[in-house]
């Protein structure tokens, strides 16, 4: 008997899954069986305790926050092909958007997964491309005159997928936004550093603001 | 054999990975377009879909590849080609791959000397190491959460929706908060919020051609196109202001 797509997608997603981190884990296993080298565990660890805490707390959230925002098929794509908040989901959201289908839904499932991997093969076709030609490419992209824009890129993407959703949904934006601005402007006035990293654990606090009003706003009837 | 950082053969494993993980889109692609045609999603939707996924793409896979050539300066081009195109985000690299050479007694600044064999596979591990959560979650967690959002939507499709968009909101407000982050530094810091406002009011003079002419096909073009104005306003705007 045939299987249903929700069924199947979660037996290529492991599959997948499984093979694209046996590959990733793969190649420093394969440069150090190829140039003799052993690591020392001493400096790995060092790295590790520098990095791991946070990243190992924001990936554990991200599987919670993404997965039920992006779907099942666009998930197990997603945390493969990397690049997630600032590529995978808002391109996701905005096909979502643009296909005007209900978030959650089947239909919504199918536009995120075609979204993602879309994205997911530009990427890496652009990126190959661009190491390819990187002699010619360098000083293009070194450009002073450029790399503002470059450097701005978040603000240009959230600016517009923000007034779209933000005016769709004020009543369920006006709470997370007003905390995150308060946090984003004081915290660095009081002489708190790094929150630039932590915005993957601010993505779940907005987010479960945002749940907590929309509840006491769906039970009155006002949403 | 010696190691070296742009040796033709890392080049050859980085290809080779990627090419699977290339192969691994595509499937889903594949699987997603035969899925929704079952379920009667119209072609042309599908492929707008692809269309405007694929524009939207273009202006920060840039930004991604200008990444490669920025950590490619200590460690070679095999390395961050392979950690960009696939798991990681410059954000994260970047703090994994300086938090990694400095415990290797070096620092990605340092351009003097170059990166050892010894180095870079610790380098290499510890990037690794540092983002195997999602991959080695998500497989487990995937179905329960998933699970999980159907029974919610089961028992009542309206919430069920509000949560999705709730979701989507934390996403927006928390970005959106991070770009007010250095608005203490003075008027450069206000810069993100200026390309902010410029890029939200091309997306609501968009909304309001799209209203008025009803050319709807526009609405796959206008998050691309925002985005882009909003990036070259950041060159005058930074030229102005400095920073």
């Amino acid at each position: 008997m045939k299987r249903s797509y929700d069924e199947q997608i979660h037996i290529d997603g492991r599959i997948w899954g499984l093979i694209a981190g046996v590959a990733i884990v793969a190649f420093p296993l394969l440069v150090a069986i190829i140039y003799h080298l052993k690591p020392d565990w001493g400096v790995v660890l060092k790295g590790l305790i520098g990095v791991a805490p946070i990243f190992w707390t924001v990936g554990l959230i991200e599987v919670f926050t993404y997965i039920p925002m992006l779907g099942a098929g666009s998930s197990y794509l997603a945390f493969v092909t990397g690049n997630i908040t600032n590529l995978k989901a808002p391109c996701a959201m905005n096909a979502m958007e643009n296909a005007e289908v209900k978030p959650g839904t089947k239909e919504a499932e199918i536009i995120s997964t075609i979204a993602v991997a879309t994205s997911s093969i530009v990427t890496i076709l652009i990126i190959a491309l661009g190491v390819l030609m990187i002699a010619p490419l360098t000083p293009i992209l070194e450009s002073p005159v450029l790399e503002p824009a470059f450097n701005n890129i978040l603000p240009a993407l959230f600016g517009a997928l923000g007034v779209v959703y933000i005016s769709k949904n004020w009543k369920l934006a006006i709470a997370p936004v007003s905390v995150m601005l308060a946090i984003y402007i004081i915290l660095p006035l009081l002489g708190v550093k790094g929150l630039d990293g932590l915005v993957g654990i601010f993505v779940p606090v907005g987010a479960l603001i945002a749940i907590a009003v929309a509840r006491v706003l769906y039970k009155k009837g006002k949403i | 054999m010696e190691f070296s950082l742009n040796s033709p053969i890392l080049f050859w494993i980085v290809g080779g990975i990627l090419l699977l993980v290339l192969g691994q889109s595509v499937f889903f692609l594949i699987r997603a377009w035969q899925a929704g045609k079952e379920m009667g999603i119209e072609t042309v939707k599908l492929r707008k879909t692809v269309v405007s996924s694929a524009i939207f793409t273009i202006a920060p896979a840039i930004s991604i590849l200008m990444g490669v050539l920025v950590l490619s300066k200590k460690l070679g081009l095999a390395l961050p080609w392979l950690r960009l195109s696939v798991i990681g985000a410059l954000t994260y690299e970047l703090t994994a791959a300086e938090n990694a050479a400095k415990a290797a007694g070096t620092s990605l600044s340092e351009s003097a000397t170059a990166v050892t064999g010894e180095q870079f596979l610790n380098i290499t591990i510890v990037m690794t190491l540092g983002i195997i959560v999602g991959l080695v979650l998500v497989p487990i967690l995937c179905k329960k959460i998933q699970g999980g959002m159907v029974n919610l939507r089961n028992k009542d499709s309206k919430w069920g929706e509000i949560v999705t968009t709730a979701l989507f909101m934390g996403m927006v407000s928390a970005f959106m908060g991070l770009i007010f982050a250095n608005i203490g530094a003075g008027l450069t810091g206000w810069i993100p919020v200026f390309i902010m406002i410029i890029s939200a009011v091309c997306m609501a003079l968009f909304g309001l051609l799209i209203k008025i002419t009803k050319w709807n096909w526009i609405n796959d073009y206008a998050l691309p196109i925002c985005m882009l104005v909003g990036m070259a306003s950041a060159i005058p705007l930074t030229n102005w202001i400095g920073g």
